[in-house]
């Protein structure tokens, strides 16, 4: 349907729509994305120094700590409170996976537990799964081959 | 039976009156500069339902039944009832008309579905068929929000463009007599797509059909926009209406003075926080049946021409690259039988 | 100072994906997939293991530090265990994240309901 006739009204909507703030978004992402990460420092550390978990452990004890303020933070309606203001700074940390995960079981919880919030629970997050694991599994092949070759 | 007038409108030829109307509208609406207007605001979002659905059915039914008894009448005196919403196979409607026993047709025309109502009623009434009929038209930020973007607890940016979709139901039984207001042109509009693929900028895609409608009632009436008291569309939001005002100007109709949109009035946008505006058809629904209506019953506005802008997308033909096609009905008001001078 | 690391880069990787969303258009799944999809790239050649090393949390926090982890996960197991490794590797190294994701998701589910905004 579209074609080159309507291009310059295409062109004069791109002109005259407002535009993301895109300086202030950008210095918000960039600080409160910035202290998510600073927390995950912090629960690291104490992992490290109060619970004596090795530097691998702590990492996944980080993550699901993360995870589960996400989630918690979910639950309560904060989250998307802060991430109002922060846009990319909520969505990149780990905390924002949980986000995208929390958020639509609760939403869908009314149509069953079962086909409504189970089922729905991976809309947002399904393809970062899909991607990294396919990413994954082509990493080893790769990995695999050249250790065949090398080795070989 | 109405007289064809150019290629796409129709003047009435008997007196059809909106006898009455109802709103229903939500928390944020009842904030909103409208307020006075309104009949019933809801405390929450959920009006004592479990899902927002079943909510949004209730508003519906609610609006009626206000409607109806606001009239003098009962729902068994109304032939037939135009119904429509947002939601997928329009349940808010059917779950309404299911326990309102009228005659039902269900329709579709996203945000001006009101305006088709009033239309199709308009039109039945004028064609003899029956005497009596009820446009019925909802919309609840919570349904829409889970059915065409994300689920509301997730942290996400609004772009500047976007419209916030209005909680509120309204309803007008139309009759035909000689009761002030009276519809006396209506005029279909073509679905219109320039091509905007960008769905947080339905103001930008609904546009085009709104120029062509008004131009095509300006044509086939003769009228221009200085023959209106009042021009409303709805809901193109500050960048739709802005665009209509500058294009309606380069077609040679000054628009600068009498021309409003239901999305930018119903909320005070900056203090709201609503971005570009109002939207979904309880926008200009319930500012049709609430505030216009109100407006022409105590004789502060006698002419006005009523634009009711759709935009026919879905979530999944977004998601097949679509662009968003437009929509825009046009019904001209008038407190005088068949608007004449 | 470690903290500082990690404050400026988690935060410059913030920024990055808010410049693609204004800028491009470019959903925020579409930059967490693309984001997932580099950090498996960057753990595979070994570059992300320096960040990490450098930012910490600051590394390993942004969804990033996940597609890292799928890409360290595989080459262990490949090295442990062969060719199987290459199934199993990515998804167990991530094992952690994705089953507290679930879990937490469906328990939180359970408790709360959506608020109207």
């Amino acid at each position: 349907m579209p074609d080159n006739k309507n291009k310059d009204y295409l062109n004069y909507i791109d002109k005259t729509a407002p535009k993301s703030p895109m300086l202030k978004n950008i210095a918000l992402a960039f600080v409160i994305g910035g202290l998510i990460c600073v927390i995950g420092q912090l629960i690291g550390d104490f992992y490290k120094k109060v619970c004596d978990l090795d530097a691998e452990s702590a990492k996944t004890a980080v993550s699901v700590t993360m995870v589960f303020l996400g989630a918690l933070l979910t639950g309560l309606d904060i989250y998307p409170k802060i991430a109002k203001y922060a846009g990319a700074g909520t969505i990149v940390p780990i905390t924002g996976f949980a986000n995208s995960i929390t958020s639509p079981a609760m939403e869908f919880k009314r149509e069953g537990l079962v086909l409504g919030m189970s089922a729905k629970m991976f809309v947002v997050a399904g393809p970062v799964l899909v991607y990294g694991i396919t990413s994954s599994v082509v990493v080893g092949i790769i990995y695999f081959l050249y250790k065949v070759m090398i080795g070989g | 039976m109405a007289v064809r007038l150019g290629n796409q409108t129709m003047a009435l030829e008997k007196n059809v009156s909106i006898i009455n109307t109802a709103t229903v509208v939500g928390t944020k609406e009842s904030e909103g500069p409208l307020s006075p207007y309104f009949d019933v605001k809801m405390k929450d979002a959920e009006w004592g339902e479990e899902t927002w659905e079943k909510t949004e059915s209730k508003m519906q039914k609610e609006a009626a039944k206000l409607a109806i008894r606001k009239a003098g009448r009962r729902p068994s005196d109304i032939h037939c009832a135009f119904a429509g919403d947002l939601l997928n196979q329009c349940i808010s409607s059917g779950f309404s008309a299911r326990e309102l026993g009228i005659p039902y047709y269900g329709l579709y025309g996203a945000c001006s579905t009101m305006i088709e109502g009033l239309s199709l009623g308009a039109l039945a009434i004028d064609g003899g068929g029956m005497n009596a009929a009820i446009a019925v038209a909802s919309s609840h930020f919570c349904t829409a929000e889970r059915q065409y973007r994300n689920p509301l607890e997730y942290g996400g940016q609004r772009p500047p463009t976007a419209q916030w979709t209005v909680t509120g139901a309204a309803a007008a039984v139309l009759e035909g007599g000689d009761c002030a207001p009276y519809i006396t042109h209506v005029t279909s509009g073509k679905v219109v797509d320039f091509g905007v693929i960008d769905q947080n900028n339905m103001g930008g895609a609904m546009a085009p059909a709104a120029i062509d409608t008004l131009c095509a009632h300006f044509a086939d009436t003769g009228r221009s926009p200085k023959d209106y008291d009042l021009i409303l569309s709805g809901d193109l939001g500050k960048i739709g209406r802005e665009i209509v005002i500058n294009m309606m100007n380069s077609n040679g109709y000054n628009m600068n003075d009498n021309y409003g949109d239901s999305g930018c009035m119903i909320y005070d946008i900056e203090r709201q926080d609503v971005h570009a505006g109002g939207s979904g058809c309880g926008c200009i629904a319930v500012t049709v049946c609430g505030y216009i209506f109100e407006m022409m019953k105590n004789g502060k506005l006698n002419d006005v021409l009523i634009l009711g802008t759709g935009a026919l997308l879905s979530p999944t033909s977004s998601l097949q690259g679509e662009s968003v096609p437009g929509i825009a009905h046009a019904v001209a008001l008038s407190n005088r039988p068949g608007g004449e001078r | 100072m470690q903290y500082l690391n990690a404050f400026w880069v988690g935060g410059l990787l913030c920024a990055i994906a808010q410049i693609l969303i204004d800028k491009t258009k470019l959903t925020p799944a579409r930059i967490l997939v693309l984001y997932v999809v580099i950090g498996a790239a960057l753990g595979a050649v070994g570059i992300y293991d320096k960040i990490v090393d450098y930012a910490g949390a600051g590394a390993t926090v942004p969804l990033m530090g996940f597609g890292n982890v799928l890409a360290q996960g595989v080459k262990k197991a490949v090295d442990a265990d062969g060719p199987l490794g290459i199934i199993t590797g990515g998804a167990s190294a991530a094992a952690g994240g994705i089953s507290a994701a679930v879990f937490f998701g469906f328990v939180i589910a359970l408790i709360f309901n959506p608020k109207a905004k």
